[in-house]
């Protein structure tokens, strides 16, 4: 299914969670925030949360800024 | 009031008076070098979409946050709502209960939309945030904000990244009179007197970014703001001398031929 990702449209597979998003992406729960559709997902929610098509998610972290 | 030896704001205790930002460097290892050399416990960072392309270098692999408390900012937020969104963000992020509130009300100056501002001081400050806001020189904007719950006030000096030195320091002056939480000058030092000129004021601390990163040796620039710093604390703390219009003599005019 489609879902946008940082906006880039993404492929993922049917069923994926959150936790299993970042798992392929390499990407380590601690280091980051998500945000799907309008809304910020608790880390302790990470493994319940699956994706729907369509779902606008944002994962973000601590850039270099002043 | 600011005669302790240590920055004190939302339960935490500082050492060190100088809170450096992590833009702009020319690399990472130069960036980790200078925030070293300035001595600073306290380190800004950006709330921005990760990095997918895992070849690159990322940040925080060059921030041991054992040793530096990460102070994220809402840089880039024009409105309360998208501040407050990203400050949860912030928090989400998990390091840091604090956040630099930053509402912008002009792309050209960077200079804040004090309405906004206090609209989202006082939403993240009954969310529990500690909120330290980035805000203009005007000594009743900085008493609003302290009403509002803000854990210290960070009035610019200049606008930021223009190293123009503290244009307004009467109001900086006013400012210290006006409220009790400490008064952290955040942006516009381009130079060690800028800083030395902020803190021999009597203001808590300092918060630069270009002052050291856009400078040609950013860690040496680093080490002189350091001091710059601790100079400029230490001759408030000392008391100076008054600023009298005519001389008053050195040597006595006794003991000369006569």
């Amino acid at each position: 299914m489609e879902i946008r990702l940082n906006g880039k449209v993404r492929e993922v597979a049917d069923g994926t969670t959150v936790r299993r998003l970042l798992d392929e992406l390499g990407l380590h729960p601690l280091r980051v925030a998500v945000q799907r559709n309008l809304d910020i997902i608790k880390r302790d929610r990470y493994e319940a949360v699956v994706l729907q098509p369509g779902d606008t998610i944002e994962i973000l972290t601590f850039m270099a800024g002043g | 009031m600011r005669d302790g030896t240590r920055l004190k704001f939302g339960g935490r205790e500082f050492h060190s008076r100088l809170i450096v930002g992590t833009g702009k460097y020319p690399d990472y290892p130069i960036m980790q070098r200078a925030l070293e050399a300035s001595g600073a416990e306290i380190v800004t960072v950006a709330v921005r979409r990760v990095n997918l392309d895992r070849t690159q270098e990322s940040l925080l692999d060059y921030i041991d946050t054992k040793k530096y408390t990460l102070l994220p900012n809402t840089a880039g937020c024009y409105t309360a709502e998208e501040a407050i969104q990203y400050s949860r963000l912030a928090r989400e992020v998990g390091m840091s209960e604090m956040i630099k509130l930053e509402v912008i009300g002009d792309q050209r100056t960077l200079f804040p939309d004090n309405e906004e501002l206090l609209k989202a001081t006082k939403v993240l400050v009954k969310e529990g945030f500690i909120v330290l806001p980035y805000t203009n020189d005007d000594p009743v904007m900085a008493k609003k904000l302290e009403e509002a719950g803000a854990a210290a006030v960070m009035p610019l000096g200049a606008p930021i990244g223009s190293g123009l030195g503290i244009r307004n320091p009467h109001n900086i002056l006013i400012i210290l009179q006006t409220v009790q939480v400490p008064v952290i000058v955040d942006a516009g030092v381009g130079t060690a007197s800028d800083a030395a000129i902020a803190m021999e004021l009597g203001c808590d601390g300092v918060l630069m970014n270009t002052g050291i990163a856009g400078a040609k040796d950013p860690v040496m620039m680093a080490e002189a703001m350091r001091k710059a710093v601790e100079a400029g604390r230490q001759a408030y703390l000392a008391g100076r001398i008054p600023k009298k219009l005519y001389a008053t003599a050195s040597t006595t005019m006794e003991g000369m031929i006569e």
